[in-house]
């Protein structure tokens, strides 16, 4: 009860008790240096403890009060600035109110010889009782890498690890029609010249790589497509993968001259790093790093004008890897 | 302004239609002398381009498009955003003060779009919703323009940044489609969706900063420049006030 | 006054005696408080970093309680009226209801943001402290590869928080690094299901993996090796730089208490305060202006935060090739700029104390740190490297430069094409030639005070 109460009289004096400083109990050698007092920095930095408190009060009550505009804003400067004078006080106790004391102190030593020889020995006649030492070794270590591989094997559930066949799928088969974002199907005759169209197949999912095409219409006579693609635009009108061949991004951006004596040929570019790819030649790269052309997807009109599938890209979409098989169509 | 000029027999049935039509022949008048004076060296006599460049005849030497069916929408377009005149046929135009006044532009528009082409078209942005301006914004121009309309790169020429543009001059590109920007038909978009895209467009301008200073809406290059020039150079500081060496 | 010892003493002596008799740790905790610490600002950047990750975590712990990490679609009907209808997944929609339903939401998710910024910068700045006063050498050899494979870890941590909001720009952002992954020779196929579950977008758990990565694996194995790192560095003390008194076998400094203990709260003071200053006044990723992903939209100069804009300039630096064999592609584009450069850059972190000892022969202990003219042949490597990424870096901006300064981008990606290969072997020459003819200049300095002082003991001698 009297500790209690010690405790507390001493926790009293200690936050309000001010003035003389107290006299030492006598000890035989300070730890730290006696520098005199600075009555003014600590004014100072009791200053900067208000002004942070004011500070970090000032932020309950912008969080409180609903109607204050720019509600982050205040948030932050109330909060930044509480921390700032926080550190102002902070640094100006470093540097007024306790002492600097430059010590030296010797660095470890290097290296521990002694030590180093007893761990040596202490290892090599723990294993005096085996005889077969090596073959031990490799027997552990065979155990090791085995139960280790066994851990591991679960992993492979992430993905069909050893399947490339997922790459190559894409959702367009022959007869499948394009249609719009809202699910329209495109016709041949609504497709115009100097403009680009997105498209998807028809009832398939659209956030996968192989769905996005890109169409635009030119005029037949541009047209200098690979050989055997004959028959893949009718009207001009070609369609290419939206997704850039060097790195997934969709090619969102078709440039098309106004003043074809004088400005560049139409293009199709990817905005990520501006692969530019010539939609009236197959999806040649003109600029950039992607590293094989934009596959080109087989279109036909049937009756009734609507634009479908003719059949598959003409190589995989999206970024290449490995391996990957070009100019097949699957 | 950008008033539309009837020509022809439909103005004579109009009240005050005599005036109208002194004053529309003086514009005409204007808009040809004008037109002789700083584009047909390009475009040709009576807007019929000049596709390959003829030295010497009838002051031609330079090449340029054909203006005959671009109507008063595009010699607007052009000659608003400071795009004509241009100082070479092969430079990219680009935005800025135009050397002609609001009465020299009319009569060039006037005369122009006599050549006949579209009218001035006249968007309604408080039509639009904009939700679906940001989708078709998108969809159709954000691959170019960049999504907030802060302009961006195309293979061989910059795309502009949209926060001067007016509500008719985006919907005069997004049907004209200046230099190597698509032209977007109605078929493709509708009147009723352009709305929206020029709402957005405007909207654009002073987008929803709650976060603070937008840093122009640009993403991580600004905000890189941030934390290396505010906060990197404001945190080295501290560090060269807190870690001053010890006075000997 | 009361009688007796005074009070402060009571509550001193209560606290260590409860402390002592129940861990025994006074004698550990002496010279823990009596450490020093060797003056210099530049010792201070590590620190910098430290309290930024402190500030990461906090604020990202925050951000936790908020966020859902699910691709389910979802529409919004929330204020924010451009996004009134759109299709997004529950992970875009909780991002966008932290920066504007949840009150102090869009403040804590900024300070994070700027924190990674921030937090990145700090590490860059203290690789180059390090690397350039050959603080790396033995025996702290091994505290930096700790450091170095922090900063890797740093990199791959910010790329999945950009990620994971699933907006545009994080939608584009995972297409390259599913690109570049599947550019990984042999194997980048295989990785890149591994790690998708599948051909991109991936599986619905990909986000569930990257959840898992972004607030729990990654940031425990950083933890862990900033305690590992900390440890190495107060087990072989730190280094400082020469002068009186100050040696190989000495470390002169201010200990930890009470000297240092107020200087190094008041900097993760200072930090937090820049932070939460960034965070409620500049805007960061504003991903409700960018809008959701899908496979098909695109924006324009897509950028990855600082950190990784170097692989973006590189990306588009690559001129279009491909390792092909007939109509098979072995090493696609992306591995150059991708893959293949930054593990050039780490490489050259990694193995240069190695190289550094096998061409000085110098195997020594050291303590004592260079400055940057003291190792002219290091100083001028290092800079030729950090021009060659400089130049890589700034390369990725070209598209924000052309549209601001009208400087056609592609003359600027074939000047940064001659660029990166000539300007850092005239940076290596004249950082080479500064740093001896520094040293000339010191040594002649050196001479006359030498000269003089003689002079003046022959003066005082003669008369």
């Amino acid at each position: 009860m009297s500790a209690l109460r010690r405790w507390l009289v001493s926790a009293f004096v200690l936050l309000v008790g001010r003035g003389r400083r107290p006299a030492r109990v006598q000890r035989a050698e300070r730890i730290v240096p006696l520098e005199p007092p600075s009555p003014r920095a600590e004014l100072l930095v009791l200053a900067l403890f208000g002004a942070a408190s004011t500070c970090a009060v000032g932020f309950v009550v912008v969080y409180a009060v609903e109607s204050i505009p720019h509600q982050t804003q205040f948030l932050g400067l109330s909060l930044g600035l509480a921390f700032a004078f926080l550190a102002a006080a902070l640094v100006l106790i470093a540097y007024r109110l306790v002492v600097t004391e430059e010590l030296e102190e010797d660095y470890p030593p290097p290296a521990h010889p002694a030590e180093q020889e007893a761990l040596e020995q202490l290892v090599e006649e723990s294993g005096d009782r085996m005889t077969r030492k090596r073959l031990l070794l490799l027997g552990g270590g065979a155990a090791g890498a085995a139960i280790g591989a066994a851990l591991i094997t679960p992993a492979l559930s992430l993905g069909p690890i050893f399947e490339v066949a997922p790459f190559y799928r894409t959702p367009w088969r022959p007869g499948v029609r394009l249609v719009d974002e809202r699910g329209r199907p495109l016709r041949a005759d609504e497709i115009l010249e100097e403009t680009f169209y997105t498209a998807y197949p028809e009832g398939a999912d659209r956030e996968e790589l192989g769905s996005p095409l890109v169409v635009v219409r030119l005029q037949p006579a541009e047209l200098h497509l690979p050989p055997g693609r004959d028959g893949w635009a009718p009207d001009g009108i070609v369609a290419y993968s939206k997704i850039c061949t060097h790195a997934a991004c969709a090619i969102a951006l078709y440039r098309k001259p106004t003043f074809p004596a004088v400005e560049e040929r139409p293009a199709l570019v990817c905005p990520c790093h501006y692969s530019t790819f010539d939609p009236a030649r197959g999806g040649k790269v003109l600029f950039g790093p992607a590293g094989r052309p934009l596959p080109q997807l087989p279109l036909e009109v049937r009756s009734g004008g609507e634009l479908r599938a003719g059949g598959n890209f003409s190589g995989p979409i999206g970024p290449s890897w490995w391996g990957v098989r070009n100019r097949s169509a699957s | 302004m950008r008033r539309l000029l009837v020509l022809g027999g439909l103005a004579l049935a109009l009240p005050g239609a005599a005036a109208a039509q002194q004053s529309n022949a003086i514009l005409f008048a204007n808009g040809k002398s004008l037109y002789a004076e700083n584009c047909l060296s390009c475009h040709g006599v009576g807007g019929r381009g000049v596709p390959k460049p003829t030295h010497g005849a009838l002051d031609i030497h330079g090449v340029g498009p054909r203006l005959r069916g671009v109507g008063a929408m595009g010699a607007d377009f052009y000659l608003r955003t400071g795009y004509m005149p241009l100082q070479s046929a092969l430079d990219q135009p680009t935005r800025r003060h135009s050397p002609f006044t609001e009465r020299q532009i009319d009569a060039l528009v006037a005369y122009v779009g006599s050549f006949g082409g579209p009218r001035i078209p006249e968007p309604h942005p408080e039509r639009g919703r904009l939700a679906v301006g940001l989708r078709l914004f998108t969809e159709h121009c954000a691959g170019c323009h960049q999504v907030v309309a802060e302009g961006g790169y195309v293979t061989g020429a910059r795309v502009p940044p949209l926060k001067q543009a007016t509500a008719t001059q985006i919907a005069e590109a997004v049907r004209l489609g200046p230099y190597l920007m698509p032209r977007f038909p109605k078929s493709q978009i509708s009147d009723r969706q352009l709305d929206s895209i020029v709402r957005y467009v405007e909207w654009a301008k002073h987008p929803d900063d709650r976060g603070g200073w937008g840093l122009g809406h640009i993403g991580p290059v600004p905000e890189g420049l941030v934390a290396w020039l505010v906060a990197g150079a404001a945190l080295v500081g501290v560090c060269t006030v807190i870690g001053r060496r010890i006075q000997e | 006054m009361v009688g007796g010892p005074q009070p402060e003493r009571i509550v001193i002596r209560g606290l260590v005696r409860y402390v002592d008799e129940r861990s025994g740790g006074a004698s550990f905790l002496r010279k823990a408080l009596r450490y020093v610490f060797p003056d210099h600002w530049s010792f201070l950047l590590g620190e910098v970093a430290l309290y930024s990750f402190v500030v990461l975590v906090g604020t990202g712990i925050y951000l936790t309680f908020f966020f859902d990490p699910s691709t389910a679609s979802t529409y919004y009907h929330g204020e924010y009226q451009p996004l009134h209808g759109a299709e997004m997944s529950q992970a875009y929609r909780s991002v966008v209801d932290i920066s504007f339903k949840v009150k102090a939401g869009l403040l804590m998710r900024q300070t994070h943001h700027w924190a990674a910024d921030v937090f990145l910068v700090a590490i860059a700045l203290h690789v180059f402290r390090i690397f350039f006063t050959g603080a790396f050498r033995k025996p702290r050899d091994l505290t930096y590869f700790v450091g170095l494979s922090m900063l890797v870890f740093a990199l791959l941590e910010g790329y999945l928080g950009y990620s994971l909001a699933d907006d545009l720009l994080s939608g584009m952002g995972l297409a390259i690094g599913y690109s570049v992954l599947m550019s990984v020779p042999v194997v980048g196929a295989n990785l890149a299901e591994l790690v998708w579950g599948g051909p991109f977008p991936g599986t619905p758990a990909f986000w569930s993996r990257m959840y898992v990565a972004h607030v729990f694996l990654l940031p425990i194995l950083i933890a862990t090796l900033i305690g590992l790192h900390l440890v190495l560095v107060a087990a072989r003390h730190h280094t400082q730089f020469g002068g009186p008194r100050r040696t190989e076998r000495k470390v002169v400094g201010i200990p930890t208490f009470p000297g240092y203990a107020p200087r190094t709260l008041g900097l993760l003071s200072a930090v937090t305060a820049v932070l939460f200053l960034l965070g409620g006044l500049v805007q960061i990723n504003p991903i409700w202006l960018w809008g959701p992903y899908h496979v098909a939209d695109a924006t324009n100069g897509a950028q990855p935060d600082w950190y990784l804009g170097w692989l973006i300039g590189a990306l588009r630096l690559v001129p279009s090739f491909d390792v092909t064999i007939g109509r098979y592609t072995l090493i696609p584009n992306p591995f150059w700029g991708g893959a293949l450069f930054p593990m050039l850059v780490f490489g050259f972190l990694f193995v240069w104390p190695w190289v550094e000892r096998r061409f000085t022969g110098d195997y020594a202990f050291h303590n004592l740190l260079d400055r940057p003219r003291d190792a002219p042949w290091r100083t001028a490597i290092g800079a030729a490297v950090v021009t060659w990424v400089g130049l890589v870096f700034v390369a990725g901006s070209a598209d924000r430069f052309f549209v601001t300064f009208f400087v056609s981008y592609g003359w600027q990606i074939w000047f940064y094409r001659v660029a990166v290969w000539v300007v850092p072997v005239l940076v290596l020459l004249v950082t080479r030639r500064v740093c001896l003819e520094l040293q000339a200049g010191e040594r002649v300095e050196r001479e006359r005070k030498l000269a003089e002082a003689e002079a003046r003991r022959a003066a005082e001698a003669s008369p």
